[in-house]
C-alpha cells in the first residue's frame, strides 16, 4: 500500500453540534480508543477523533465494514460517544465511519454543509430520540386470541382440517388486533411528540429469542422536559392486550430525524397517523409539524 | 408488559443496549455526509440488509463456534474475493470456447473487452 507517514492518522467524525458549553469529558474514549475532541467552524461544532489509516483508509474501512466484530465495536464506540453527547447538547449523529484526512477537511465540510447542518439542529435542538416498538408473541397468532386448542389427535381428516381453520382464523384476528393496538398507539404517541419516524419492522432473528413478531418500530423525537411524560403514555398501555409487548429503547441522540428539514423530496415516512392527530400541546416543534401538514 | 430498556436519567449507559438497536441506528440513520473517505454507502446497505438477518443471532453463533457468514459472499470479502476468482475464470474459458467455435464474428471480438471491464472495475481484485 502506498501510505505516508503524513496521513497516516484520519478524522473520524461523530456528531456536529452547536458550541459546546464545556470541554468534553476527560476520560471519554471512542473509536480506536482515541478520545474526541471538538474542531469548531462558523458556529459548530464537529467532535472528531484521530484513527488510524490502516483501519480507516479507504480499503482497510471497506474491508473492516464487512467484519461483524469490528462493526459491532466500532458501532459501540461511536454511540458510547453520541450518548456521552447528550448529557450536555442535542448532538446531530453521522452516520457511522465518516472519515476526514485532516482537520481542515473536516472545517470544510462544516464550512460547505453549513446551512443544512444548521437547519437539522434547529428542528432537534432541545430533543431527545425514543425508539417504540410493539412485539406480537410468538404463537399468539396461532393459538391464543380465544380459540381453544383441541384436546388430542384429531379423529379425522375433516377434524383436522377444522382446527387448522380454526388456529388460522385465530392467527388472523390476533394478527388484526395486534396491528389495530399498533395503530392506536402511533396516533396516541404522534400527538405526544414532535416528530415521528416509522422504520421497517425489526426480523425476529434480530431480536431476543421468543421476541415474537414486530409491528411496530418507530422513531419518536420528544422534547427533553416531556421524556418522562412520554414513557408513562406508553406505560399506560401496559398489560391491555395479552400477546402484545411493548419495547422501550433510548433516549438516542436524534438518529432518526437527521433528514434535512427544507428538503421537499424527504423519503424518510413520517408516521400516517401523526397527519390525522389533532395538533398536540404547545412545544417547540412548531416547525415541523407545519412542514408535513 | 412494558419493557422501558432505559430510563430518562442518566444519559449515556450503553452497555446493555442491544446490539441490533445499536447497529440499526449507527448504520442506518444519521445524517449522511461525504467525507474524504469515500465508501459506497450501497455496500454499507446491502451489509445492513445482511444484518437484519442475521445480527441478532451473531453474538450467540459466536458462543457456539458457528462463523458460516465468513462464507457468505456478501458477509465476507474473502469468499467474495474466491467467488470473482472463480467467476472470472469461467468467463474467460467461456470465451475461449467461443472464440474457437466463431474466430472471425464481431461478438467474440467485443467480447474480450467486458472480460477486461469487468475485471478492473472490480476494487476486491486491486488488493
Amino acid at each position: 500500500m502506498v501510505s505516508t507517514n503524513v496521513t497516516d492518522e484520519l478524522r473520524y467524525v461523530y456528531a456536529v453540534c452547536r458550541p459546546l458549553p464545556g470541554p468534553l469529558h476527560a476520560d471519554l474514549t471512542g473509536v480506536a480508543d482515541a478520545p474526541p475532541r471538538q474542531v469548531a467552524h462558523k458556529g459548530l461544532v464537529a467532535v472528531v477523533g484521530s484513527v488510524p489509516a490502516r483501519d480507516f483508509g479507504h480499503e482497510p474501512l471497506r474491508a473492516h465494514l464487512e467484519d461483524l466484530d469490528w462493526l459491532a465495536g466500532t458501532a459501540r464506540a461511536h454511540q458510547k460517544v453520541i450518548s456521552a453527547l447528550t448529557t450536555v447538547t442535542c448532538p446531530l449523529p453521522l452516520r457511522l465511519a465518516t472519515v476526514f484526512r485532516d482537520d481542515s477537511g473536516v472545517r470544510a465540510m462544516l464550512e460547505s454543509e453549513n446551512e443544512r447542518l444548521h437547519r437539522i439542529l434547529d428542528r432537534i435542538d432541545g430533543h431527545i430520540e425514543w425508539g417504540v416498538k410493539v412485539w406480537l408473541a410468538p404463537g399468539a397468532d396461532k393459538a391464543a386470541a380465544g380459540a381453544p386448542r383441541p384436546s388430542g389427535p384429531p379423529a379425522s381428516g375433516r377434524d383436522y382440517l377444522r382446527q387448522r381453520r380454526a388456529q388460522r382464523t385465530a392467527g388472523e384476528v390476533a394478527a388484526a388486533r395486534a396491528d389495530e393496538f399498533a395503530r392506536r398507539l402511533r396516533a396516541e404517541l404522534a400527538r405526544s411528540a414532535a416528530a415521528t419516524r416509522l422504520h421497517p419492522p425489526q426480523s425476529p432473528a434480530l431480536a431476543e429469542s421468543g421476541a415474537g413478531r414486530n409491528v411496530l418500530n418507530g422513531a419518536y423525537l420528544v422534547p427533553r422536559e416531556r421524556a418522562e411524560a412520554f414513557l408513562e403514555l406508553i406505560g399506560r398501555t401496559e398489560g391491555s392486550q395479552p400477546g402484545l409487548r411493548v419495547e422501550v429503547t433510548g433516549p438516542w441522540a436524534a438518529y432518526s430525524f437527521t433528514d434535512d428539514p427544507d428538503d421537499a423530496s424527504d423519503d424518510s415516512p413520517a408516521d400516517p397517523a401523526a397527519r390525522t392527530a389533532p395538533a398536540g400541546p404547545a412545544h417547540p416543534a412548531g416547525q415541523r409539524s407545519a412542514e408535513r401538514a | 408488559m412494558t419493557t422501558p430498556s432505559r430510563m430518562p436519567q442518566p444519559f449515556g449507559q450503553e452497555g446493555g443496549t442491544n446490539l441490533a438497536d445499536v447497529l440499526e441506528r449507527v448504520l442506518d440513520k444519521g445524517v449522511v455526509i461525504a467525507g474524504d473517505i469515500r465508501i459506497n454507502l450501497l455496500d454499507i446497505e446491502l451489509l445492513t440488509v445482511k444484518l437484519r438477518l442475521v445480527v441478532a443471532s451473531v453474538e450467540r453463533a459466536k458462543e457456539m463456534g458457528i462463523d458460516w457468514w465468513e462464507d457468505d459472499p456478501s458477509l465476507s470479502s474473502g469468499a467474495r474475493r474466491s467467488e470473482l476468482a472463480r467467476e472470472n475464470a469461467e468467463l474467460k474459458r467461456r470465451l475461449e470456447q467461443l472464440e474457437q467455435l466463431a474466430p472471425g464474428r464481431g461478438e467474440a471480438t467485443s467480447a474480450p473487452a467486458e472480460v477486461e471491464e469487468r475485471g478492473s472495475g472490480e476494487h476486491e481484485r486491486d488488493r
